[in-house]
């Protein structure tokens, strides 16, 4: 009873005109950033989040639209990969297996239709789990104290770091520059500039926007460059577009095991949609065995991975809402847009700004019906967008940054650290070093340093005190195997190719 | 190998500067039992064993580009920095025309097709952000038009 009172509050924000006019615009313009190649969830958050903060929307508005640009990014992803082979961002990498071979069989459409209906059941039963499950973790973190938050931080960087790289030390590096950039800056407690070089502008720390957009948004107009933006000329033709009730009706069961998979591994922290996309496709691969053909473009192929991803971009909000810790990537992008508008994200953001959760919930059943309208029927229109050339789109993009965190500052300071940060980006992928746990170090090393010296001053500096709940054994122990398992589990886990013409 | 042995010495001579600087923090009187040093020395030495594993253990190269699209990305670097500079006392239209314009020629090529590219992206973001999103942005050079 008490979540349909919750529920009513949400819809009964979330109905007004202007939310959703909001949630209308956001699904739109997700599902073009998901879609252009090269624009993923992302970077395409990243970039928008300064603007929304300089257009001065309240703190459900911009949630309102960035969450809705976020869902729809996650179903744009899937044109590009299915029309260009490309993935338009790494989770829709998946649905390329067998999306790409049954379009070039002359499938488009039918390919597009089934992943879009995918995408929908997966996106609203994690949003329906979104639902149920949030107000009982934020229960439970309430039992968190300072160490069970360091250990969860931990815990975060860990599963991160062991699925986001096929090399353990790349990622710990990863994580320890984003952390070392997070220390620049006055200390909270001791109140003593550190690490700053004696530098004013950095006595306020870096802003993590500015990172992120430098190293999601810069990075890629580097990658653009150096390929002269070959690759993006569509392979294939969309001739008309139908509904193909018998694939759908054949997949229902894989869409629902696979929006559960997704759901779980998007709960993980640190773990995050790819990881969802990624096991929904394993694991009905081997379920349908050799027969099912999977990798040569049937249904079900295109089905697991778009139901699992989106699932996951669900799960994945559990974690970043009630404990603060972000499932993914493009989470840790909005949890700097929840902590850029001033909503600290945690328990008691369910019992003291009700209105943003479930009015943010209710968006995202409302976005959902939205994208299925605009996936399905409409999504010639975001075909037509794919065309838009690289030479005109990258450069827009860049400007688009620029705009965003000058408005943002108005220093040329940041505009420079942007670049450096778009440097960095480009070396570290080019090295395979993942970027994400750079974001995710800046983002919450101030919070993990907090937790930890926090926990010491209640021990009074014993150590044995960050082990010391059950709770916080748990994390710890699943921290360490969530970094280690996966260098043993190469051979199984490793990611599929893509599909080469 | 060369690639990722290069990069992990790199670390590891940035994570110690970054140990020796955080020995240097200053404390304050009033300070708790971990203090303001120990956890960016933890991260530096995390940093520095991690980078070992990479100078002995490194994985096989990427695909580097070739000298002259190195050359291409020095440049794109160098017209974003110019750019940043430029913002302020330029105005938006002039440097953002320029900068998209050379952009868009290292992405492709085409010199009349990037001109009018940047031009294009210049007054169209000019548009929408300053008239549909309502941004303060300057157009002009604030010299010209005081």
């Amino acid at each position: 009873m008490e979540l349909l009172a919750n529920l009513s509050l949400g819809f009964s924000i979330a109905l007004s005109p202007y939310t959703l006019m909001l949630a209308v615009v956001g699904c739109f313009l997700g599902t073009i950033i998901g879609s252009l190649p090269g624009l993923g969830p992302s970077n395409g958050v990243a970039i928008l989040i300064p603007l929304s903060f300089t257009l001065g929307f309240d703190a459900t508005s911009a949630l309102v639209l960035m969450t809705s640009v976020y869902y729809g990014a996650m179903y744009g992803g899937r044109i590009s990969s299915i029309l260009l082979n490309i993935p338009g961002d790494e989770p829709a990498l998946m649905t390329t297996l067998d999306g790409y071979p049954m379009a070039k069989a002359g499938r488009a459409g039918d390919a597009l239709v089934i992943s879009g209906i995918a995408s929908f059941v997966g996106a609203f039963l994690a949003t329906i789990g979104l639902m149920l499950l949030a107000p009982l973790l934020a229960r439970v973190a309430y039992l968190f104290g300072p160490a069970e938050y360091f250990a969860l931080y931990l815990l975060a960087f860990c599963t991160l770091g062991g699925m986001a790289s096929n090399n353990q030390a790349k990622s710990a590096i990863a994580s320890c520059i984003g952390l070392a950039i997070a220390m620049i800056g006055v200390d909270n407690t001791s109140g003593m500039p550190r690490l700053t070089g004696g530098n004013l502008h950095l006595y306020d720390g870096v802003d993590f926007l500015v990172a992120i957009v430098g190293l999601f948004a810069v990075a890629e107009v580097f990658f653009f460059i150096e390929s002269h933006g070959k690759e993006s000329s569509i392979g294939v033709k969309l001739e008309k577009v139908s509904i193909p009730w018998k694939d759908i009706f054949d997949t229902r069961w894989t869409m629902l095991r696979c929006s559960g998979i997704g759901f779980i591994a998007g709960i993980l922290p640190g773990a995050g949609a790819s990881l969802g996309s990624f096991l929904a496709y394993m694991s009905e691969k081997s379920l349908a065995g050799k027969k099912g053909g999977f990798g040569t473009g049937v249904a079900k192929g295109i089905a697991a991975p778009e139901a699992g991803n989106n699932a996951a971009a669900g799960g994945a909000l559990v974690p970043m809402l009630t404990l603060g810790v972000p499932g993914s990537g493009t989470t840790a992008v909005l949890l700097a847009l929840l902590v850029t508008l001033n909503i600290t994200p945690g328990p008691t953001l369910f019992t003291e700004r009700p209105e943003v959760v479930w009015g943010l919930i209710a968006a995202l059943l409302i976005a959902n019906f939205v994208l299925l309208l605009m996936n399905v029927p409409m999504v010639k229109v975001f075909v037509r967008v794919l065309q838009v050339p690289p030479a005109i789109l990258l450069p827009g993009v860049t400007m688009i940054s620029f705009i965003g965190i000058y408005s943002l500052s108005g220093s040329y300071f940041d505009l420079l650290l942007m670049i450096g940060f778009g440097v960095l980006g480009y070396v570290l992928r080019k090295l395979d070093v993942p970027t994400v746990p750079v974001i995710l170090g800046i983002l919450l090393g101030g919070n993990m340093e907090d937790a930890l010296r926090r926990a010491m001053v209640i021990s009074d500096g014993d150590a044995t005190y960050l082990f010391s709940s059950s709770i916080a054994i748990l994390l710890w122990v699943t921290a360490v195997l969530g970094f280690v398992a996966p260098m043993f589990m190469r051979g199984i886990l490793k990611k599929p190719q893509r599909v080469t013409d | 190998m060369a690639g990722d042995r290069i990069f992990g010495l790199i670390v590891a001579v940035l994570a110690l500067t970054y140990i020796a600087s955080a020995k240097q923090i200053q404390t304050s009187f009033l300070s708790d039992p971990v203090g303001p040093r120990a956890f960016p020395m933890i991260i530096g030495a995390i940093g520095a064993l991690s980078s070992m594993f990479l100078v002995f253990r490194p994985d096989p190269d990427p695909e580097w580009p070739a000298l002259r699209t190195f050359g291409a990305l020095a440049i794109a670097v160098l017209v974003l920095v110019l750019y940043a500079y430029a913002l302020k006392p330029l105005g938006f239209l002039l440097p953002t025309a320029i900068a998209a314009a050379l952009l868009s020629y290292q992405i492709s090529p085409r010199p009349r097709y990037a001109a009018i590219a940047g031009v294009c992206l210049s007054g169209g973001l000019f548009v929408i952000f300053k008239f549909a999103l309502g941004l303060g942005l300057v157009p002009f050079p604030a010299a010209l038009f005081g």
